[in-house]
């Protein structure tokens, strides 16, 4: 399958998914309007609710990314780069992916913009960031909105497949394209 | 949370000092602030929609049979949801959004599964065990198909924006087994803690 074609039957997805639910829910005699309207609510309701949570977490990881303390956490792990073989470019954009995911975006095209998308470190980039979600603001927002304040080790393990992404993808990417 | 909420504030303020740029800090808390509204806002849209969608999916007992037809993976996944739950339903709703490329449908499910576990849920201050295995799979990102990312390398000129779909399958399979492996372990070691 060509890319195209995935992205053609990709556009097909949302709009049938939500024929699907509608279809069946009208065959079963489901008062869909009223129904809807009960779920957007709940939705409305628990959007404002993560307003603070949100507030909290966009703060911290802004004090946090444009203070400088990334590229000092980058210094101090930089034995870890010298074994695995990746540039340093990779594991500033691997903590600001963990941390915010418009920055990892931005920072992404300013890669592909200096070095293009197929060089190595374009492919690196990509692929560290298909492979890798927005670990902090899915861990507060998630948890925020039901209202839970003692994570546990959820940022443990978040951190954790992170860090087995980051490494996977330099091996992968060196492997594959050098 | 508690503890990474002021490593990133007293760390990033400490940072600044350092660099000579503790104006910073008080710019970067502002924006902060506003774009975190900004963002809420927008999300209330998007929660809104699709939770509109779930509940009627829910109400029709879409969801309910979803849950039926994965119940053997997810019960070795997560042993501690009740078989048939509508958790299971919505999980696999939010896992499946991920792994097609579509954050924003996935975000409005994944809160809806993390409703639906905060009913299971003994003690509604602290994260379950179904909680943090969901959170560990989600984070890890299950990536099938990166299509926002293929467009961004397709719009800087790339002669094979899809060429990273390989690499990209492998590392983030990597990650998600990472991901459900500690996940295990650290179960058991927090649950072994509990009891001694």
């Amino acid at each position: 399958m060509t890319s195209e074609m995935l992205g053609e039957s990709f556009s097909w997805f949302i709009p049938g998914l939500i024929f699907i639910v509608f279809l069946y829910g009208h065959i079963k005699g489901v008062r869909i309007f009223e129904v809807f309207i009960e779920g957007a609510q709940e939705g409305f309701i628990m959007a404002v609710k993560l307003i603070p949570y949100l507030i909290g977490i966009y703060i911290s990881v802004g004090i946090f990314r444009e203070s400088g303390a990334v590229d000092i956490l980058v210094k101090l792990l930089s034995p870890i780069l010298k074994v695995i073989k990746a540039p340093t470019d990779a594991l500033l954009l691997s903590i600001i992916r963990s941390l915010s995911g418009p920055a990892a975006l931005s920072m992404t095209m300013e890669i592909f913009d200096t070095h293009g998308p197929d060089s190595f470190i374009g492919r690196l980039a990509s692929t560290m960031l298909g492979s890798s979600d927005t670990t902090f603001y899915i861990i507060a927002v998630y948890f925020g909105s039901v209202g839970i304040r003692k994570t546990r080790y959820s940022v443990l393990l978040g951190l954790l497949a992170d860090f087995a992404s980051f490494v996977a993808s330099v091996y992968i990417v060196r492997k594959v394209f050098l | 949370m508690n503890h990474i909420f002021s490593f990133f504030v007293l760390g990033g303020i400490i940072a600044a000092a350092i660099n000579g740029k503790i104006d910073v800090v008080t710019t970067a808390a502002m924006t902060a602030a506003g774009s975190a509204v900004q963002r809420a806002i927008a999300l209330i849209g998007i929660v809104g929609l699709w939770m509109g969608i779930a509940r009627v999916a829910e109400k029709s007992g879409l969801i309910d049979k979803l849950s039926h037809l994965i119940a053997p993976l997810f019960s070795w996944l997560f042993p501690s949801i009740p078989k048939n739950h509508p958790a299971l339903g919505c999980i696999l709703m939010n896992l499946s959004a991920n792994i097609l490329g579509f954050g924003n449908a996935a975000t409005p499910f994944g809160l809806k599964a993390m409703q639906e576990l905060q009913k299971l849920n003994n003690d509604p201050d602290t994260a379950s065990e179904a909680m943090c295995t969901f959170l560990a799979i989600n984070t890890s990102s299950v990536t099938l198909i990166p299509t926002t990312l293929i467009a961004l390398r397709a719009s800087a000129g790339s002669k094979n924006p899809s060429e990273i779909v390989g690499t990209v399958l492998f590392a983030t399979t990597c990650s998600t087994i990472t991901a459900i492996i500690s996940d295990m372990i650290i179960r058991n070691l927090y649950r072994r803690r509990k009891y001694n």
